[in-house]
């Protein structure tokens, strides 16, 4: 047994962790399990969909290797543990790109699909699961099956965002796009008030792929922030490759180095820098996708304790009203962090049964684990997503009470038909009936 | 397209040599193992990578000098190749030998007198053809024995001694022999080592070294290269003294 952290750094309890090494000997570690298991990845979810103290975790790692690509119609088959930047860095230079992507390239295929994982394109490209077309699935019965619209298809819509519950993903079949390069046009336009941030979104979403807005989590009602898009950039148009030397927090500091000394001062220089900055530019998708990944173990710097990520999502009639809601009772708690990202949802129905995303605003914040003071506001949070009939984001759940999940999740019945009844996990048992 | 034959192919390090390869330039690479599933498993991840490349998988039995002979010369089909990595190993826990002397064989065949096998039967036609680089894995457990891995490490010492006399026979020749000794290596093959906290190389880095090696023709090649100069050390310490060292 050895500790095993999620990407919060919550806890770190002892699993029983086996790794996966090929494909044909999986079915025997699975119906030998002695107790529990959970499929696991890169272990990039931040709070508990990932971890099973006491239990096994089954890694997918080492399953990591392509089958066969269709150059004609960009079909990918992977194996579950090909992380989402061997794809990135094997086709992009052919002209083929991940249709989304989430804010890291470190996550693993099968935890895409299980986490039904979204990116900042998400009102023209929907979620991950959108563009999956096969799933294959191993149970711990020694049962294995080929899912797709066509064969299965509730089982296929439990297991995108089924946060591994209904059985381990052994392999995938992905539709890629086709782009013309590794650059993208972008623009940094700075705001003052929820209501321009809404106005730059809805007058961005038709010519843009990819928007996002950075906030002052302190700002309050009149949020100031800056709201970032993007598209492809024409064929021929290249920016300057910044060779940047990744680097890594090489220690836990003591205390979380995000506190109310650096907050406020760290979030008045990179309001003023993306205020200063030029607003239109051409960038490599790396730093544009993915901007953390280039900081090796960034989650140390919240110290010891660790850290919760409180992502949200509320209806768009409501979103400016809660948002503004929110947002006061965060800056007025004086807690947060300077990772606060806000995102409109498009208008599409979700891929799979527990897909988090919908058609409304999603709020995504931060906040160093400060015990009771933090778990209180995360209630007075909780109780305005709760009166927005909204909901909140499991990969990055370590504490959602179970009424918000349950009404959050209306499929939660037909998904339950679909478990494994040889796997559980933390969330599962925190949310769930096991 | 140069001609690659990588035997014990899918081993994870060779796997990682075989994909520095095909991201340079297609190639022709023909993968001999053991298992048909693993090397097919192996070939199709190669082919997405490089699609213009073409991948042939042998499988058979690695220690039999027969089934050795058979391959060999199926895999010089169409031509001399042009390199050859000889990568198969295994490598059980110093304990098992003690109770079981079956293993303690089958560890001596596949790490020492499997590699020799397959490099004597290739280095007849690269030496005729006058062409070609030929590495064998060997490894820094064969420099000294030691008592945490002797069986593995005779095995290896084993190889190291072939390689030698195979560079002697070679000299003034065109043919290269690179002798690869990787330090301890973070692979399916030592992740009891992981789990006790020891600090392993990449197998990329190793890969990267391997290839770079076989570009240059270096005869012994330490992988990462600090392994020299640790086995250097280890390998002058007086017998009253290293006999005290629990390594």
């Amino acid at each position: 047994m050895r500790p095993v952290s999620a990407w919060g750094r919550l806890s770190a309890d002892l699993h029983h962790v086996e790794p996966l090494t090929n494909p044909w000997s999986l079915q025997e570690t699975l119906r030998n399990r002695k107790r529990w298991g959970l499929p696991h990845g890169m272990g990039r979810s931040y709070g508990d969909v990932c971890l099973n103290p006491g239990g096994s975790l089954w890694l997918t790692t080492s399953l990591d290797r392509f089958q066969s690509f269709d150059e004609k119609t960009g079909r990918l088959r992977v194996e579950a543990g090909v992380l989402l930047r061997d794809i990135q860095k094997a086709f992009i230079p052919r002209g083929w790109i991940l249709p989304v992507t989430p804010g890291t390239q470190m996550a693993t295929v099968g935890g895409a699909i299980a986490n039904d994982v979204h990116g900042k394109n998400h009102h023209l490209q929907g979620s991950f699961g959108d563009h999956v077309s096969k799933i294959q699935l191993a149970r711990t019965d020694g049962d294995t099956q080929t899912l797709s619209l066509d064969e299965n298809p509730e089982c296929f819509r439990a297991t995108l965002g089924g946060l591994g519950l209904t059985g381990l993903i052994t392999a995938a079949e992905i539709q890629l796009k086709p782009v013309s390069g590794p650059w993208l046009e972008s623009e940094t336009l700075p705001f003052h008030g929820l209501e321009s941030f809404f106005s730059f979104a809805d007058a961005s979403e038709a010519d843009w792929e990819h928007t996002v807005a950075w906030i002052d989590c302190l700002s309050g009602i009149n949020a100031r922030g800056l709201f970032m898009r993007a598209k492809p950039a024409r064929a021929g148009d290249k920016g300057k490759l910044h060779k940047k030397r990744s680097r890594k927090i090489p220690v836990v500091p003591p205390v979380s180095l995000v506190n109310a000394l650096t907050l406020r001062p760290f979030n008045e220089a990179y309001f003023r820098l993306g205020q200063g900055e030029q607003r239109s530019k051409i960038v490599y998708y790396i730093p544009f996708f993915y901007p953390l990944d280039n900081l090796h173990e960034w989650n140390r710097m919240y110290g010891p304790k660790g850290f919760y990520q409180y992502q949200s999502v509320v209806p768009r009639e409501v979103g400016l009203d809660a948002t503004k809601a929110m947002l006061q009772a965060i800056a007025h708690s004086g807690e947060g962090s300077f990772l606060a990202v806000l995102k409109t949802f498009g208008e599409r129905e979700a891929p799979g049964l527990l897909s988090f995303p919908r058609p409304g605003v999603t709020l995504a914040l931060d906040f160093p684990n400060r015990g009771d003071r933090t778990h209180r506001l995360f209630e007075r949070l909780d109780s305005i997503v709760r009166e927005a009939k909204g909901t909140l984001y499991p990969a990055k759940d370590a504490r959602m009470p179970r009424d918000l999940f349950e009404a959050g999740y209306p499929h939660l019945e037909t998904f339950s038909k679909h478990r494994d009844p040889g796997i559980s996990s933390a969330f599962s048992r925190r949310v769930m009936d096991f | 397209m140069k001609k690659i034959v990588i035997v014990g192919a899918t081993s994870l390090m060779a796997e990682s040599c075989a994909r520095i390869w095909l991201e340079r330039a297609p190639a022709r690479l023909v993968l001999i193992g053991r298992r048909p599933e693993g090397l097919d498993r192996v070939a199709s991840d190669l082919k997405v990578r490089s699609p213009e490349s073409e991948i042939e998988s042998l499988s058979g039995d690695l220690i039999h000098p027969e089934s050795i002979a058979a391959l060999v010369k199926k895999s010089s089909e169409g031509g001399v190749p042009d390199a050859v990595l000889i990568a198969q190993g295994s490598l059980p826990e110093q304990a098992e030998f003690e109770q079981d002397l079956a293993l303690c064989q089958e560890t001596l065949l596949i790490n020492g007198v499997s590699p020799v096998l397959w490099a004597e039967a290739f280095i007849g036609p690269m030496q005729s053809a006058n062409h070609g680089t030929l590495a064998i894995l060997g490894s820094v457990a064969g420099d000294r024995g030691r008592q945490s891995n002797y069986v593995y490490g005779s095995a290896k010492g084993l190889v190291s001694r072939y390689a030698e006399g195979l560079q002697h026979r070679l000299s003034g020749t065109k043919v290269r022999v690179v002798l690869v000794k990787p330090g301890p290596t973070d692979t399916p093959m030592t992740s009891r080592f992981k789990a006790k906290g020891m600090k392993l190389a990449s197998v990329d880095v190793v890969a990267q070294g391997i290839v770079r090696a076989m570009d240059r023709g270096i005869p012994v090649a330490y992988l990462p290269a600090k392994w020299g100069l640790i086995m250097t050390v280890i390998r002058h310490l007086p017998r009253f003294i290293f006999n005290r060292l629990k390594i």
